[in-house]
């Protein structure tokens, strides 16, 4: 199956899934945000990114910055910080280029490493969309932190791959209904930037009926 | 909850108002009086004649600043809002619920509910507050008679029972609502409420109370990506916004009626605020058309504690809360609409 390019998914709404399902609904389902969502967002990237494609040379390695990618299969799409072309007799070979060469993502962060794998899901995301893309495998990528000015090796296993694909088939299916999922409130709704919009309140609270019965019978 | 902004009423009735750079210009006799930023603020409620220019409007419309034109006088003319917020989605929903008799019966019970309740409720804090001052046992009366109704509203079975039971204590309500009115009595009287003019003082307060409260509670409908021209209970008619006329009813007792009824007992309007005309309509005049204003923007900076989320809002967000609630009942969030109970 193919998914049609109306119906592509943004995989930056991977770090909104992973840290709360709802969340991602409401931006993405609902596309419901708080006035300074975007202002928030636009902050989270970096400088350099929003260049149009821009292809460096340096030693054995080509790198691509602002690569957009998609993937017809998985129906997602989106931007790739920086790809790296790294010149290797068992890579693909690119004409363009006049070698062969092996395909490594890598993504800057802000900030430091997430106590979830959101980033290494992102990552794991634009992996599969640049093997469909070239046609060859990818098994490893690398996460830049700002903050920490670590640069980390992330292993595209069989496992994250598979928890992509599911997040991602999980998000088409709440994207096909419509639907926002109730789930459970906690910490991290402190610092949701949607509370307002969410009322994590509804989540857990008695329910209305009562709430009213409680009010009648007074 | 979200930050409350400001909005600009414009008052003066020949001006006008334009666009420069980031900020509002209004100019009167083609000269400059007055100059205000356009962050900070959510809507403008125009009373003037001459308006609004197309940039101005279209920079509004871009930064979600809602504006309202009314008459002079106050009566509703027309708005202009912002980008519609949220997905068609809800949209569409919405419509569908508005077409099903028995979802619409459900909700506009709730709201039906939650007005005869704060008007019960409005009765008894002037029964508590001041009981040497009000005919308690004729308030008593009247509030057991609206908590009767309330229990019978549950069980009603249509929108006309609904709209009985409605205007059944709507009568017992109003007939409570002079002995409200402590101070000025010769000059501000209720023998019912009449509206297109309003005849009477305290009418015509309660007609301007309203308008405001109408255009904020659309706003707000609008801003949680609701139509507000698609009601429940009132039904679709042009130009009308019916599910804005809907939420208002729970709300016109704790908000409106309350406000007004202090204004009054207060004594920060007097007789000679109003002006009488030849038809016999009666209108508040311009500058206490501002006392009036002032204080109503004072009074929604007031905190409270919403019944239903707990949580501490002004006033001025209550609107808000209860169209995002509506909203997120429309979803499928939560199994019926909470109505605000103020007591
Ligand atoms: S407030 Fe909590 S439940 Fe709601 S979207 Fe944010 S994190 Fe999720």
């Amino acid at each position: 199956m193919a998914y049609n390019e109306d119906d592509f998914l943004m995989i930056s709404g991977i770090q909104h899934f992973i840290f709360c399902r709802r969340q991602w609904a409401l931006i993405h389902v609902e596309q419901q945000w708080e006035e300074n969502y975007f202002t928030i967002d636009g902050e989270q990237k970096h400088e350099r990114v929003d260049n149009p494609e821009i292809h460096e040379k340096r030693g054995n390695t080509i790198s691509i910055r602002a690569l957009r990618v998609k993937s017809k299969v998985l129906g997602i799409t989106g931007k790739c910080d920086v790809v790296e072309l790294r010149k290797a007799d068992d890579g693909i070979y690119m004409p363009q280029y006049g070698g062969n060469y092996s395909v490594i993502p890598v993504e800057y962060k802000r900030g430091k490493p997430k106590e979830n794998n959101s980033d290494k899901l992102q990552m794991m995301a634009e992996a599969y969309c640049l093997e469909e893309m070239l046609e060859t495998h990818i098994d490893k990528g690398y996460l830049f932190y700002f903050e920490t000015k670590r640069r980390e090796e992330v292993i595209l296993t069989d496992d994250l791959r598979q928890e992509m694909i599911e997040s991602i088939e999980e998000m088409h299916s709440y994207m096909n209904r419509g639907y926002t999922p109730k789930v459970r409130t906690g910490k991290k709704c402190k610092t949701c930037s949607l509370r307002n919009i969410c009322l994590p309140v509804l989540n857990n609270q008695r329910s209305v009926k009562d709430y009213i019965q409680g009010r009648i019978n007074e | 909850m979200r930050q409350m902004l400001n909005v600009l009423f414009v008052t003066k009735p020949e001006v006008y108002m334009g666009l420069q750079g980031e900020t509002i210009v209004v100019r009167e006799d083609n000269k400059t009086i007055a100059r205000y930023p356009l962050h900070n603020l959510e809507g403008i409620v125009c009373f003037s004649n001459l308006g609004a220019s197309p940039a101005l409007m279209e920079k509004c419309v871009q930064n979600n600043i809602s504006i309202c034109f009314l008459t002079p006088t106050g009566r509703f003319r027309a708005r202009v809002i912002g980008e519609t917020r949220g997905n068609v989605l809800l949209r569409k929903k919405q419509y569908r619920v508005s077409d099903m008799e028995e979802r619409c019966l459900d909700i506009s019970r709730n709201f039906i509910i939650g007005k005869i309740y704060n008007e019960k409720w409005q009765l008894e804090r002037y029964i508590r507050q001041y009981s040497l001052r009000v005919p308690v046992e004729e308030m008593k009366l009247a509030s057991g008679r609206l908590s009767k109704y309330l229990t019978e509203i549950t069980e009603s079975e249509n929108l006309d029972q609904l709209r009985g039971y409605e205007g059944m204590a709507q009568t017992v309500y109003f007939g409570s609502f002079d002995p409200m009115i402590l101070n000025q009595k010769s000059d501000f009287f209720f023998h019912g409420r009449n509206k297109r003019p309003p005849e009477d003082r305290v009418n015509s307060l309660l007609s301007f109370a309203y308008t405001l409260l109408t255009n904020d509670i659309a706003t707000a409908l609008e801003t949680v990506g609701l139509d507000p021209y698609v009601g429940f209970m009132h039904q679709d008619r042009p130009g009308r916004a019916s599910l804005a006329s809907d939420l208002i009813e729970e709300l016109r007792a704790p908000i409106a009626d309350r406000f007004v009824l202090s204004l009054i007992n207060r004594k920060q309007l007097k007789s000679n605020d109003f002006e009488i005309n030849e038809n016999h309509s009666v209108y508040i005049t311009d500058s206490a058309r501002r006392t009036f204003i002032n204080a109503w923007q004072k009074n929604k900076q007031e905190q409270i504690t919403h019944p239903y989320l707990n949580e501490k809002i002004p006033w001025g967000l209550v609107p808000y809360a209860q169209a995002l609630l509506l909203a997120r009942y429309i979803r499928g969030d939560v199994d019926q609409y909470p109505p605000f109970f103020w007591k």
